[in-house]
C-alpha cells in the first residue's frame, strides 16, 4: 500500500528511512497472512477482516481487526487475535504488538485480556472452562482434511492413481512433479501434514486423523467421507464472507426496491 | 399453495416463522440494535435484490404484512411461529410466545404456535411452561442452547436440568423439540453449535422428535452423522435454504448429503420468515434439481415426492395435522381466494 510516495522525497536519509518502514510493514501483513480463521482455514487478510496494521517509530506494531458479526465466537476471536500477536511477534526488530478487535459484543473483555497478555481463560474467568488448545486441535484437524482432500482430488484428476498415491513418502511427494495448482495446494497440504502425526522424509505421504496410513483398497471411500467436512467449510466460508461484506459495505451500496424499480 | 405446471397441489408448511419486534423503540441496548443489524445482514446478502426489504420494514413489520408474505403472496399454507425471546435486549422481547400468540388468535386455521423453555430458570421457569402449555396447548417448543444469561454462556440438553424440563414437557403433551443449532447466537465456553447433546437426549427421549434448526450448520458434517443413528430426529432448512439463489452450488451439496444421511422423510422446510420470504424460496426450490454428479455420488434425488415431503408433509406429521381437512377449512375460510384469480400481469 504505502511506499511508492519514495522518489518525492527529499533527501537520501529519508528515502532510506521510509524504505525500511515499508518493508517491516509489509513483514507485518506477510506475517498476518499466514494467520488463518480457525474454522474457515482461510487467511485473516484475505477474509478482509484486518484492518489495520501500523509500524511506529520504535518498531511497536499495532493491528485492528473486526468479524462478519458483533456475535462471533468470543473463543475464535480470542484465538485468531492471539496468533495474530504470536505471528507478527516473531518477526525479531518488533519490540511489541498490540490487536485490537473492533464492533463485537466482547470486544471490551477481549481487548483488555489481549492487552495485558492474558490467556482466553484468563481473561474470561469462570465464564470460560478450558483454555483453547482443544479448539484449536480440533480445527487444525478439519483444516488438514480439508486440504488433504484438495490436494487428493486434484492428483487423481491428473493422473494419479490411488495405488501410487498412497505409496508415496512425504519426500516423494515434495519431489512429484505437479502443475501450478498442484504445488499450490500441495503446499497447503505439507503445512497441516504435522497435525497429525510425525512427518518425516520416510513417513507416508497420506495417512488419516489417527495418523495412520491409507490404504489404496479403501482410498476411495475415505475421500469420499471427506466430502461432509468440504462442503460444511465451504457453506461457512460464504456465509461469513457475505455477512462481512453486508456489514461493512464492501460491495455496491444497496438501492431500495422501492427506488429501484423507479 | 403451490400448484405445479402439471396441476398438482402441494401443501405447504413452513417450519420457521417469526413475528418480531426489533425496531429501535423496543431496543434496551446497543445489543438489541447488532441483534437486528445481523439478521438485517443475513437478509441482504442472501436475498435476490429484488426481495431485499427496506431497514425499517425489517426492523418491525405488521401482521397483515406477514399474512400477505406468507399465505397470499407466497405459497404457505400454515406456517408454526417460533419464538425469541431475547428479553435481555429488547424491552418487550424480540419474539415471544405471546406475541405470536395474537397472529395465532386472528388466524387459527393458519399457524401452529410453539412456546420457549430454559432450563436455567429452575422451579419458575417449569411453572411457567407448565403456564404456557396449558394457555396454548402447545405441540412444540423452541430452544437456544447458545443463548448467554447473565454467568451462564449456553447450556447442553443432557445436562440434569434440561432433562427435568424435557420430561416436564412430554408430560405437557409438547412432542415437537427445535433446537437452533446453526450460525452463530453469542457462544463461548460451551461449543453452543456442538450437536452431541442432541444424540444423548434422542436417545432418552424416543417419544419425542428434535429438530435441528439450521441443520447443525456450522456443523453440518457432525450433525449428519448424529442424525443418521437416532430415528427420531430431523432437520430444518431454515438458513441453508436462501443459498439456493447466491450459492446453489452448496445449496445442492447440503440438500445431498441431508438426502443421503437423513432421508426425505426427515428434512423440513422453513423459511425463517421475516429474514426471508416464502414466495421466492418455493419458487426456486421447486425449480431446483440436485446436479448429476452429486447424485452419482450420493443417489440423492429432490424428486417432486421428496419436495411435498419436505415442504409439507413431513411437518404435518409431526403436527398431527391431516392435510386434507385442513386444506377444506382453509378453503372454507376464503384463504385459497387468490389462487382462481388470474395471475397480475
Amino acid at each position: 500500500m504505502s511506499g511508492r510516495i519514495i522518489s518525492s522525497l527529499p533527501g537520501d536519509h529519508r528515502q532510506a528511512e521510509h524504505w525500511q518502514v515499508d518493508t517491516r510493514q509489509a513483514d507485518v501483513w506477510a506475517s498476518l497472512r499466514r494467520v488463518m480463521d480457525p474454522e474457515l482455514d482461510e487467511s485473516v487478510v484475505d477474509l478482509n477482516f484486518v484492518t489495520r496494521a501500523e509500524v511506529d517509530g520504535s518498531n511497536h506494531v499495532h493491528i485492528e481487526f473486526r468479524l462478519p458479526t458483533y456475535w462471533c465466537a468470543a473463543n475464535f476471536s480470542f484465538l485468531m487475535a492471539d496468533d495474530m500477536r504470536r505471528a507478527v511477534g516473531t518477526l525479531d526488530w518488533v519490540t511489541g504488538v498490540s490487536v485490537v478487535l473492533g464492533e463485537h459484543m466482547y470486544a471490551d473483555t477481549i481487548n483488555a485480556g489481549l492487552a495485558r497478555g492474558l490467556s482466553f481463560q484468563e481473561t474470561f474467568g469462570g465464564e470460560a472452562d478450558g483454555d483453547l488448545e482443544e479448539l484449536r486441535r480440533t480445527f487444525l484437524v478439519k483444516a488438514f482434511q480439508r486440504r488433504q482432500v484438495a490436494l487428493l482430488n486434484h492428483l487423481t484428476g491428473t493422473g494419479h492413481s490411488p495405488q501410487t498415491l498412497t505409496a508415496l513418502t512425504l519426500f516423494e511427494l515434495r519431489g512429484l512433479p505437479v502443475d501450478d495448482e498442484g504445488g499450490r495446494l500441495r503446499q497447503r497440504y505439507l503445512e497441516r501434514r504435522d497435525v497429525v502425526a510425525a512427518a518425516r522424509d520416510e513417513m507416508p505421504a497420506f495417512v488419516d486423523a489417527a495418523g495412520l496410513p491409507l490404504s489404496a483398497e479403501r482410498f476411495t471411500a475415505y475421500v469420499s467421507g471427506l466430502r461432509r467436512v468440504c462442503v460444511n467449510a465451504e457453506f461457512n466460508g460464504a456465509l461469513c464472507r457475505g455477512l462481512l461484506s453486508v456489514r461493512f459495505d464492501l460491495e455496491t451500496p444497496f438501492v431500495p426496491k422501492a427506488r429501484a424499480s423507479a | 399453495m403451490y400448484r405445479t405446471a402439471a396441476g398438482d397441489e402441494i401443501f405447504v408448511i413452513d417450519g420457521h416463522t417469526h413475528f418480531w419486534d426489533g425496531s429501535p423503540a423496543n431496543q434496551k441496548n446497543i445489543h438489541g440494535k447488532q441483534f437486528i443489524d445481523c439478521f438485517y445482514a443475513y437478509h441482504a446478502n442472501l436475498s435476490p435484490p429484488s426481495e431485499k426489504w427496506e431497514k425499517e420494514k425489517f426492523e418491525k413489520y405488521d401482521a397483515k404484512t406477514m399474512f400477505d408474505d406468507l399465505f397470499v403472496s407466497g405459497y404457505d399454507d400454515m406456517a408454526i411461529l417460533q419464538p425469541t425471546y431475547l428479553t435481555d435486549f429488547y424491552k418487550n422481547g424480540f419474539n415471544t410466545t405471546e406475541r405470536n400468540a395474537a397472529m395465532k388468535k386472528s388466524h387459527p386455521d393458519r399457524f401452529i404456535l410453539n412456546g420457549a423453555f430454559d432450563p436455567r430458570d429452575g422451579s419458575k421457569g417449569l411453572e411457567d411452561l407448565h403456564a404456557l402449555a396449558e394457555k396454548y396447548k402447545l405441540q412444540g417448543v423452541k430452544l437456544y442452547t447458545a443463548e448467554w444469561r447473565g454467568e451462564s454462556k449456553g447450556y447442553k440438553l443432557s445436562d440434569k436440568d434440561s432433562y427435568k424440563y424435557i420430561e416436564a414437557a412430554q408430560k405437557l403433551g409438547i412432542k415437537n423439540i427445535h433446537v437452533h443449532k446453526g450460525p452463530t447466537i453469542i457462544p463461548l465456553n460451551r461449543d453452543a453449535f456442538d450437536v452431541a447433546d442432541i444424540d444423548d437426549v434422542a436417545t432418552s427421549f424416543q417419544d419425542l422428535n428434535f429438530i435441528v434448526e439450521h441443520c447443525g450448520l456450522p456443523r453440518l458434517d457432525d450433525f449428519c452423522w448424529i442424525a443418521t443413528q437416532e430415528t427420531n430426529v430431523y432437520a430444518g432448512i431454515a438458513v441453508a435454504l436462501p443459498f439456493i439463489h447466491s450459492r446453489p452450488g452448496y445449496f445442492a451439496h447440503v440438500m445431498s448429503e441431508l438426502l443421503f444421511w437423513l432421508g426425505p422423510d426427515k428434512i423440513l422446510y422453513g423459511s425463517d420468515y421475516g429474514i426471508w420470504t416464502p414466495k421466492w424460496l418455493i419458487d426456486k426450490f421447486m425449480a431446483f434439481e440436485i446436479p448429476e454428479d452429486l447424485t452419482k455420488e450420493t443417489g440423492s434425488v429432490l424428486t417432486l415426492e421428496n419436495k411435498t415431503k419436505i415442504l409439507g408433509l413431513n411437518a404435518a406429521r409431526l403436527y398431527g395435522i391431516d392435510v386434507e381437512a385442513q386444506k377444506k377449512k382453509i378453503r372454507a375460510g376464503g384463504g385459497y381466494a387468490h389462487l382462481s384469480q388470474p395471475v397480475p400481469a
